[in-house]
């Protein structure tokens, strides 16, 4: 799940993390009364959105007093910033955030994600801090150092230490860099996160160590043991299909085709993505309808696909092992009655009470065109999606 | 043996008495496979079907009834406890079925097992492995299955049960399938099974299905071209999925530039992998395969024909890589 700045910033400073003095508006007004209370000579006023790359696309804004706060939050607020992570569409801006300024000695970057390789969370530091660091992962991945943190101590002071030598820190910049990284290291920790990423991490004139954008990825599958962070999402940044999919704990992506599908297991729903797109299809959606889900969860399921405008097929591929056929079938049924089915359904049922599905399916009187195979399913749902596309045309 | 489960495995469950425990556990006795102890704090002294005996603790199941491997439908909260728990009592195969465990939780697993050499963990967010006809831990549907000459390894449930039903359909059983599981952090990989199935005189030829996410794949297909010469069948899912989502699985995610399908089928077929394009050829591909090498003899996986195999495999190594690829008509 991500987080906005704001958020990310205000739950690192309670682990120590030192971050700049930042007030929260939605409106302009309340945006020039947070420049007012943080009575710094410079502002900057910055878009919150999850997407990153906004100074690049004119979200963070530079501002000498009130005044000029108020008109750059004015011209951002309630507009669509488009940037390079956020799709051609942008994303809009409903608030924003007023930061006092800074003065800056010099840019670094650190972060800490999971290394996969290792299973090990790895903290990663650079020099060049303030750009995208895949750029300097592909270009110049001497520049990257590495430490992975060993479960049994958590990241050391000597590591950290290590880290700030080798980045060119001295004296007490480098003093100040051993408390900042371990800081961090215990927030990832305690917040569950899955990346923590300081971009840049400056070196002000003055000597202090500070974040001036801190991002935070937190794990899904931890959120249940930390209800405060799960109620910092915000359902503005996410696609309103995918946003009522989480409501009903559904695994759902949104894409852009006209062929939906729910599938049981997430391996076998990339599956019939690929097999869609193979037989000259567009899936509209991954859908993992999960190991034990009941009828209920089907319904819902069901629902939200067929409440995408751009479907005109529906495929179910079901291959029971936890997921018993006769409770999807029942699902689809219920479903299909409150919904008012009217767009190709092809369903393809094996596995764990196969026939009790089958026989639920042909007796619900509904139109459905069953498949007994992967490939079948996928040319029937295909053609009749295709018909549907030809009929509207 | 065909590899890590067999008919002499002892299996206890925990999370015997929840809702997916007991359904499973139920199954897992339907099969055959020998269920002999349940684990739910507070409800030991309770019986399950058949008399299966629940325990409160996993050292009182294994002390008492020599249970040598572990089958973990705990929620997942509580699910990386278990797995502790578990390695703590000695069982040396554990298989977490949980899906959703944190994944920091899962890192802690991982370093508290690696002091623990004896305990094997499969999963998490896995199916679980099955023997067909003599053993299944998990919640694979066992009717499906049939003995016979293919290894499979896996990180997906349902998408095995497809090749596995696209096989069983054209003749060739399984000799084990393994579901390594769909999580980003766990305790058996693509090169453990490999090994073992490679090792294996029971498993002829071996089908590997992949996603997104990970270089799991990668090493696996590395692997391969050093060290397995069975013919193998591919399956990548997640060509279709797009970058930076997580599809499903907390382990299917494309970062950035690596973990992409196209990655892992490019390593996989230059390492001699016939890979599928979509996921209904598995079990045709896995035929023709199998038809077009060298009839084996009846004693296949004999001493003799095992020492001709090393000889083989030291002089190709002496001759370079190149002369290997070329070799092996099983890698065409």
């Amino acid at each position: 799940m991500r987080i906005h700045e704001y958020q990310a910033k205000e739950l690192l400073s309670r682990f120590g993390v030192a971050v700049l003095r930042g007030r929260l508006a939605v409106t302009p007004a309340e945006a020039e009364d947070a420049a007012i209370v943080l009575g710094a000579p410079i502002c900057a006023v910055k878009a919150q959105i999850h997407a990153g790359g906004r100074g690049k696309a004119g979200g963070v804004r530079l501002a000498r007093g009130p005044a000029e706060v108020h008109d750059h939050a004015q011209a951002m607020l309630g507009t669509m910033l488009r940037t390079a992570q956020t799709g051609p569409e942008g994303q809009r801006v409903g608030k924003v955030y007023v930061e006092e300024g800074c003065r800056i000695e010099r840019e670094l970057y650190l972060g800490m994600t999971l290394d996969r390789e290792t299973g090990r969370v790895t903290v990663m530091a650079s020099t060049e801090g303030g750009v995208d660091i895949e750029e300097v992962a592909a270009r110049h991945p001497e520049r990257i150092l590495r430490v992975a943190i060993d479960p049994l101590t958590g990241l050391q002071a000597n590591e950290a230490r290590r880290l700030a030598f080798a980045l060119g820190l001295r004296g007490e910049l480098a003093s100040r860099f051993v408390p900042f990284a371990t800081a961090l290291s215990h927030a990832y920790s305690a917040l569950d996160a899955t990346l923590v990423e300081v971009n840049p991490l400056v070196a002000t004139l003055e000597g202090a160590l500070v974040a001036l954008d801190a991002k935070i990825e937190l794990d899904d599958n931890a959120l249940a043991r930390h209800p405060e962070l799960a109620a910092l999402r915000d359902p503005d940044e996410e696609q309103a299909r995918e946003s009522e999919a989480k409501e009903h704990d559904l695994s759902y992506v949104a894409l852009s085709g006209d062929i939906a599908c729910m599938v049981n297991g997430a391996g076998l729903a990339m599956g019939t993505m690929d097999i869609i797109q193979l037989a000259g299809g567009a899936p509209a959606n991954f859908l993992d309808v999960g190991g034990g889900a009941s009828e209920a969860k089907v319904a819902a399921a069901f629902k939200i696909l067929l409440s995408d405008p751009g479907v005109r097929a529906v495929l179910v591929n079901i291959f029971g092992g936890i997921m018993k056929c006769d409770v999807i079938a029942n699902g689809i049924v219920a479903a299909a009655r409150q919904v008012g089915l009217a767009l190709p359904l092809v369903v393809r049922l094996e596995g764990t009470n196969v026939e009790l599905g089958k026989g639920i399916l042909a007796r619900s009187e509904l139109d459905i065109i069953p498949a007994d195979d992967l490939a079948d399913a996928a040319r029937k749902a295909v053609s009749a999606a295709r018909e549907a596309a030809a009929r509207a045309a | 043996m065909s590899i890590f489960v067999d008919g002499n495995t002892r299996v206890l469950v925990q999370g015997i008495t929840g809702s997916a425990g007991s359904f499973h556990a139920q199954q897992m006795l339907a099969y055959g496979t020998r269920v002999v102890a349940g684990v739910t704090p507070g409800r030991g002294g309770t019986r399950f079907e058949r008399g299966t005996p629940i325990f409160d603790t996993v050292a009182d199941a294994v002390r008492e009834t020599g249970a040598n491997a572990s089958c973990i439908f705990v929620p997942p909260l509580h699910a990386a406890d278990a797995i502790l728990e578990a390695a703590n009592a000695g069982v040396s195969l554990i298989v977490a079925i949980t899906e959703g465990i944190p994944v920091l939780d899962m890192v802690k697993v991982k370093r508290f097992l690696q002091d623990r050499p004896g305990v094997r963990l499969l999963g998490p967010n896995c199916p679980g492995v099955i023997t067909p006809g003599q053993c299944k831990i998990g919640i694979m549907p066992g009717h499906i299955h049939r003995p016979g000459p293919v290894g499979i390894v896996s990180r997906s449930g349902t998408l095995t049960y497809e090749a596995v039903n696209q096989l069983s359909a054209r003749g060739l059983g399984q000799s084990t399938a393994v579901g390594i599981g769909g999580d980003p952090v766990n305790g058996t990989d693509f090169v453990d099974c490999l090994s073992r199935f490679e090792a294996d005189p029971e498993t002829e030829a071996i089908v590997l299905i992949g996603e997104i996410g990970g270089s799991g794949e990668e090493w696996a297909a590395r692997y391969i071209r050093t060290n397995v010469k069975k013919p193998v069948v591919g399956f990548i899912a997640g060509r279709s999925a797009p970058p930076g989502r997580r599809m499903g699985h907390a382990g299917a995610v494309i970062s950035g530039s690596s973990g992409t399908a196209e990655a892992k089928i490019a390593a996989l077929r230059e390492a001699g992998v016939v890979v599928c394009q979509s996921p209904a050829g598995i079990g045709e591909a896995m035929q023709h395969l199998l038809a077009r090498r060298p009839a084996r003899t009846a004693l296949s996986g004999a001493p003799s024909s095992r020492a001709e195999r090393r000889t083989r495999t030291a002089v190709r190594a002496a001759s370079g890589r190149r002369a290997a690829r070329a070799e092996g008509p099983s890698k065409l």
